[in-house]
């Protein structure tokens, strides 16, 4: 058995609250365990409401945050032992961040085509910048974009489809096997979330990428999981192969979830008070408070 | 048509009428002079008792049509041209006076946003904020308010608690259902709800939206509902107006939009939502949405649209009738239909060809 | 650059009326380098003599020629000024964006030390290392003094902005785009710093001239080398109030104040145009 791409290890984040007195404490990241295999590339899929967990876990494979227990490993190295400069540059060169909100993964003031060049010059042999231009252009051509539209540009000169192209590009260029993408598309235009989504296939099946495709949107993940795992409140509730997840349901809570999914055809709006309801009734139930992590008064 | 005496709408059907309407941002400093035409020429109108659902991505203009039709406008937005009628106002908005414009607020036309704590106050009880907003509105004493608050929460089956609660002792979803009951507190005739559910969970999504549905059909005010998420447009709206860069494409009711649209825009918005149980792959729009401050020449969506043919390089095309309540703004689309020519329903004729 | 200070004079009031008393208090600063006379001699033209045609501010009971002194006294008193805060504010900076970039242990020992020199009340301070110091007080040293106790406030200002700046996600960007975290911080988030640095410098001046006018009124300067301060001194010393020789204190004291305004002006004029959100709406973000 070959070293998977990443392995996590009954992962756990706790954050404590509070002052010296009363502290509390917050289970971010509750004992969370599944691998990613290395020869077969595949679109992992993490769902989960606001609470869930699902950015901790997603910071704490990108090396952000360091799990309180367990352990994380990437091609069969431990990340809490990755301390130096050129560690982690390394590992940088191999596992790289898709961020929600394109118009907040790059800084207003400065032109975007810059963070291509550092990335460049960072994790590529390039170095004139000639040499920097031509390996930009090269990513960007990946993704349907060329040098010309970029260069010189200020992110809001961009849309958020564009600018999210312009960031999946940059997490190209060094030629990482493993993208961390957190929710991606949440944050993009209806028009444009598809060539988004429809990238990601493209990455998986000709670049040989894995991506970890962090959303709360069942549709798109139906649409291109390999596999998936649904968190609530921190916890994995349900795993497994994507369609065999979404089109049958075990747990309970990913029933609920799938119910909550709106369907495009506009039957008419007995649909949604029927179900109002039933899930009323399934909100009385007390495993199931399934409202963000925030204490309801009710 | 009749015209009541103190309603400025030309159809006693209608709640709410625009005609033409234009508003810009005009910036003049530090040397730079631009005019972004975010709301370019928008005729509309919403019916009594109806949910009109406005979609369209980010810069269509979407959110600055609702503060021109709230008037919410502050410099460097500007109404530059075109009407803005409400049912219970007899002039103009823009032709009352201030006074007159923040009396008819949360009586008559209130809102629900995107964000409740853009609404409620962090430091104020629940209660306090419903006195803050509807008190003056409503003419009653002070036992009689707080009776009438509590009775409104219950019909909204609200548990009575959550008026000593603080706004950030609630959960995101139960403030927004505190939001709308604050809306429709004072019954008004009309309701602007923005993005209302966009920053919530799924399953407290589909539970505030069914809330929307229920209170707007029993209390039967009119509402716009602005979204860029057509499924939630599909399952609340009754009629459905598609915006692209500042002017209206199309509009219908929203079973007909959705199985028959019309523009090439909202045709591949249709087709390209995904559904459980379909992995078909979907195809995606080339280009991105045009520059408010400088758009194409003739029709806005050109350089995109798949079907575009020599004129609409040259001239824009005008909201036309083309089936029973279903208006489009397309040469293809017009070409393939005839406008309907008895269509007296009361609905805004062809429009001048905007140059 | 200079299309920024054009449009600046055009479009905004306050840049241009600032912009125009600092051109002034300059000049006349910069007129010192032609003066006739030595700064420190006294007794070389009639005594006391009121504003003239000859003599533009008159002079005053050491025989000085008022104008020429102001020369002297504004050139000092700006460089005295421009000195305190360009030190200061270095030190600022540069404690605010370490402290608030790599934060932890680090972060609390700089703001303990910060906090301490918030609370030292500085004028007795001053007083006494006068005391101490006496005549190896020289303005110069007396610059360096407050230099280093003029820092911490700006320091806190700057290490919050560091802080909010650091959870941004640009950052994250930046740092898989391998940067540094030197590297990070001087380009991703000092065009941030930037307006704050620039606005409290102007304020700072204007704190540090105060300050120095105020010692010097009292004594407690150098008051040989000519400062504002130092006139003031001087006129009290020989009683001009009682004297009735006005155009003594009245011209250091409109100048100072004019200078102050200056600097004021100016400050929030070109904040306004640094500042990030405006630039962003400038540029069309809207």
């Amino acid at each position: 058995m070959t070293t998977p791409l990443l392995n996590l290890d009954k992962v756990s984040k706790l954050y404590k609250r509070g002052g010296l007195l009363g502290r509390e404490e917050f289970r971010a990241v509750e004992e969370v365990t599944f691998h990613i295999d290395d020869n077969d590339q595949q679109v992992f899929t993490i769902i989960g409401e606001s609470g869930s967990g699902k950015t901790t876990l997603a910071r704490m494979i990108l090396n952000m945050v360091r799990p309180t227990t367990g352990t994380i490993f990437f091609k069969g190295q431990d990340l809490a032992s990755i301390r130096s400069g050129r560690a982690r540059l390394k590992f940088m060169s191999e596992v790289q961040p898709i961020f929600q909100n394109p118009f907040e993964a790059f800084n207003p003031l400065k032109r975007v085509d810059r963070y291509l060049y550092m990335t460049a010059k960072s994790f590529t042999g390039a170095r004139s910048s000639a040499e920097l231009e031509a390996a930009a252009d090269q990513a960007l051509n990946k993704v349907g974009l060329s040098i010309g539209e970029v260069r010189g540009r200020f992110p809001h000169e961009l849309s958020g489809g564009q600018l999210q192209r312009v960031a999946i590009a940059r997490a190209l260029i060094p030629g990482p096997s493993l993208i961390v993408a957190d929710e991606p598309v949440s944050m993009v235009d209806a028009s444009l979330r598809m060539s988004i989504v429809n990238l990601f296939r493209t990455l998986r099946d000709e670049l040989k990428v894995s991506i970890i495709y962090i959303t709360h949107d069942l549709a798109t993940a139906y649409y291109i999981s390999d596999r998936i795992i649904i968190m609530r409140k921190g916890e994995v509730v349900e795993s497994g192969p994507a369609r065999i997840v979404l089109e049958n349901p075990q747990h309970e809570y990913s029933r609920l979830l799938k119910s909550a999914v709106l369907s495009p055809d506009p039957h008419g709006h007995g649909v949604l008070t029927g179900d109002s309801a039933a899930s009323q009734q399934a909100r009385a139930s007390p495993h199931l408070q399934v409202s963000s992590s925030e204490p309801q008064v009710s | 048509m009749t015209q009541s005496s103190a309603s400025s709408v030309r159809d006693s059907s209608h709640v709410l009428e625009t005609h033409d309407l234009r508003a810009y941002y005009r910036m003049k400093y530090f040397g730079i002079d631009r005019e972004v035409r975010a709301v370019d020429g928008i005729s509309m109108h919403v019916r009594k008792n109806e949910i009109y659902g406005i979609a369209g991505e980010s810069s269509c203009g979407k959110t600055t049509f609702i503060k021109a039709i709230a008037a919410a406008i502050r410099p460097p937005l500007e109404i530059v041209a075109g009407h803005v009628n409400y049912s219970f106002i007899k002039n103009d908005l823009y032709a009352l006076p201030a006074a007159e414009r923040s009396a008819i607020r949360w009586r008559h036309l209130s809102y629900i946003l995107q964000g409740s704590m853009n609404v409620l106050n962090p430091v104020r009880r629940i209660h306090k904020t419903f006195q803050d907003f509807a008190f003056r509105h409503m003419r009653l004493g002070r036992p009689e308010f707080d009776q009438a608050v509590k009775h409104h929460l219950e019909r909204l089956r609200l548990p009575a608690e959550i008026l000593r609660a603080y706004p950030h002792e609630l959960s995101g979803g139960m403030r927004q259902r505190v939001c709308i009951a604050l809306a429709t507190l004072c019954k008004p005739e009309f309701i602007i709800a923005d993005e209302p559910t966009t920053a919530l969970d799924v399953v407290v999504q589909k539970d505030v939206l069914a809330m929307i549905r229920e209170t707007q059909s029993e209390f039967g005010s009119s509402m716009i509902f602005v979204t860029h998420d057509l499924t939630v447009h599909a399952n609340v709206t009754d009629r459905l107006g598609i915006m692209y860069a500042g002017k209206l494409v199309e509009e219908g009711r929203t079973v007909d939009v959705f199985a028959n649209p019309m523009h090439p825009y909202t045709a591949h918005l249709i087709a390209s939502l995904p559904k459980i149980g379909d992995t078909q792959p979907r195809s995606a729009l080339s280009g991105s949405p045009p520059n408010l401050a400088d758009p194409p020449k003739g029709c806005r969506f050109h350089p995109r649209c798949p079907v575009a043919m020599e004129i609409c390089r040259h001239e824009n095309p005008a909201l036309t009738t083309l089936a029973d309540d279903h208006r489009v703004a397309c040469f293809a689309a017009s070409t393939k239909v005839q406008p309907s020519n008895d269509g007296m329903q009361g609905e805004a004729k062809t429009l001048e060809v905007a140059r | 650059m200079i299309a920024v200070f054009r449009d600046l004079f055009r479009y905004n009031g306050e840049f241009a009326i600032g912009f125009m008393i600092m051109a002034i208090i300059l000049s006349i600063a910069a007129a010192s380098f032609f003066s006739p006379y030595e700064p420190i001699d006294s007794y070389l033209v009639a005594m006391d003599a009121p504003p003239s045609a000859e003599y533009v501010f008159g002079t005053n009971s050491r025989g000085q020629d008022i104008f020429w002194q102001l020369t002297f006294a504004l050139r000092n008193t700006l460089a005295f000024g421009f000195i305190v805060a360009f030190i200061s504010r270095i030190l600022s900076l540069v404690i605010g964006l370490v402290s608030g970039y790599v934060g932890g242990a680090v972060d609390r020992v700089l703001m303990s030390i910060n906090d301490t020199f918030i609370v030292i009340p500085l004028f007795p301070l001053l007083v006494l290392l006068y005391f101490v110091l006496r005549d190896d007080m020289t303005w110069f040293v007396l610059a360096l003094v407050m230099a280093g106790l003029g820092w911490a406030y700006d320091a806190r200002l700057i290490r919050s902005v560091m802080i909010s700046l650091r959870t941004r996600e640009f950052t994250n960007t930046s740092v898989f785009s391998g940067m540094s975290m030197p590297k990070i911080v001087t380009q991703e988030h000092l065009p941030y710093v930037l307006p704050i640095v620039f606005s409290t410098f102007m304020n700072n001046m204007n704190w540090s001239i105060g300050l120095e006018v105020t010692l010097a009124v009292l004594g407690f300067t150098d008051v040989d080398t000519p400062t504002i301060g130092g006139m003031i001194f001087w006129a009290n010393q020989h009683s001009a109030m009682v004297s009735g020789i006005w155009w003594w204190y009245f011209f250091p004291t409109l100048f100072v104040t004019l200078t102050f305004i200056g600097l004021f002006l100016l400050s929030i004029s070109m904040n306004e145009y640094i500042d990030p959100r405006s630039r962003l709406d400038r540029m069309g973000n809207s």
